[in-house]
């Protein structure tokens, strides 16, 4: 659903703001990156622009910290009102490294709703310029969480249908031969 | 004049090629040693919990259900893909992948929840008896962290008392 409003909202180009509230400058650097001609985000309309008055987008690096919270909520608010927020970076998808330190207060999430997440310290050029096709329908996500269930716990009492014999032979089926 | 200076120009262009990448409709390869998010084999863990004591961000929260089953979980959000998870398993359960297009809308997608078989030490019923230079270490041995609010908790806390830890079972011993 987000995809398709953000389609429909954002068809033409993105214009983007920059933030960093925080970061160590390492996804700054990369950001820029992106929009050189080796990469050249313009190809898919991304244009940097200086005031988030004129953005559609906030690109957030660095944590929440307790100096620029403020500012950052300013910022947000400053944007006109369909707006897109990326968290790039893990001090800005998680609190990053330095998560449980005084002044950072943890992930940008806490200050602003986020709507993509690009993790990495610092993520790729690609991997940014991956984060933005998704959020443009380009291509689709490849995440998903992983769970690996432990459906057979190998102890008899757990298991007491495969238990044979009665009294004092008492034999576990399933054991495994030593 | 002006003319040829254009032409010139537009020859240099044509030299020069495209530099540009195409990236997303292309795949790009990274370079062989790159370090991307790391992927955990449950057949392989042991559930030692090392990379949880060694993981500088605290990614990695371990908390035992019950005597016998510890989930280890992996959250990913602030992951600094710094290896040093994989560096430490004795396992080697842990590889650095080379996935590096994580962009996702929903930060979950990122996490990985393994759930583990603890065999039980046959003597004491833990790994370890309670007050012991480990315990003392506080950073090793059974750990209780809030899986709920993904919250990792400095005390370990699971160790057994009168009051069994949350659902735990009693031990039994033939
Ligand atoms: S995610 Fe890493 S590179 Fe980016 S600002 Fe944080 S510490 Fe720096
Ligand atoms: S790569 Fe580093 S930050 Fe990520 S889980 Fe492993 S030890 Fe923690
Ligand atoms: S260090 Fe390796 S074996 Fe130990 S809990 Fe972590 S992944 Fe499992």
């Amino acid at each position: 659903m987000l995809k398709n409003l953000c389609q429909k909202m954002f068809g033409r180009s993105l214009w983007v703001y920059h933030a960093n509230s925080g970061g160590c400058n390492g996804c700054d650097i990369e950001v820029l990156n992106v929009l050189t001609p080796y990469y050249d985000a313009e190809r898919f309309g991304i244009k940097l622009v200086g005031s988030p008055r004129h953005a559609d987008v906030m690109l957030c690096q660095g944590p929440a910290m307790r100096s620029t919270a403020k500012a950052l909520q300013r910022a947000y608010e400053a944007m006109p009102a369909p707006k897109l927020v990326f968290a790039i970076g893990s001090c800005a998808c998680g609190g990053g490294i330095w998560f449980d330190s005084y002044s950072v207060l943890g992930p940008v999430e806490k200050l602003i709703p986020v709507n993509y997440y690009i993790p990495g310290c610092p993520p790729r050029p690609e991997a940014i310029i991956y984060g933005v096709a998704v959020a443009l329908g380009l291509v689709d996500k490849k995440t998903a969480p992983v769970q690996f269930k432990q459906t057979e716990l190998p102890i008899p009492r757990y298991h007491p249908a495969d238990l044979e014999g009665r009294g004092e032979m008492v034999v576990y089926k399933k054991i495994e031969p030593v | 004049m002006s003319l040829l200076s254009k032409l010139k120009e537009a020859a240099v262009c044509l030299k020069a090629g495209r530099v540009t990448l195409p990236y997303p409709a292309q795949a790009q390869p990274v370079p062989p040693k790159f370090r991307g998010r790391p992927i955990f084999d449950a057949a392989k863990c042991i559930g030692c919990a090392g990379c949880a004591n060694n993981c500088p961000a605290r990614e990695i929260l371990v908390f035992d259900v019950c005597q016998e089953v510890r989930i280890l979980k992996y959250l990913g959000r602030r992951c600094t893909y710094c290896g040093r998870c994989a560096d430490v398993c004795p396992e080697d359960a842990i590889t650095m992948s080379h996935e590096f297009e994580n962009a996702t809308n929903s930060i979950g997608d990122i996490q990985q929840k393994l759930d583990l078989f603890m065999s039980t030490c046959q003597r004491c019923g833990r790994c370890f008896k309670e007050p012991s230079p480990l315990e003392q270490l506080k950073l090793k041995g059974y750990r209780f962290d809030d899986l709920a609010n993904e919250q990792w908790i400095f005390r370990s806390q699971a160790y057994l008392t009168e009051e069994a830890a949350v659902d735990d079972v009693k031990i039994e011993l033939d």
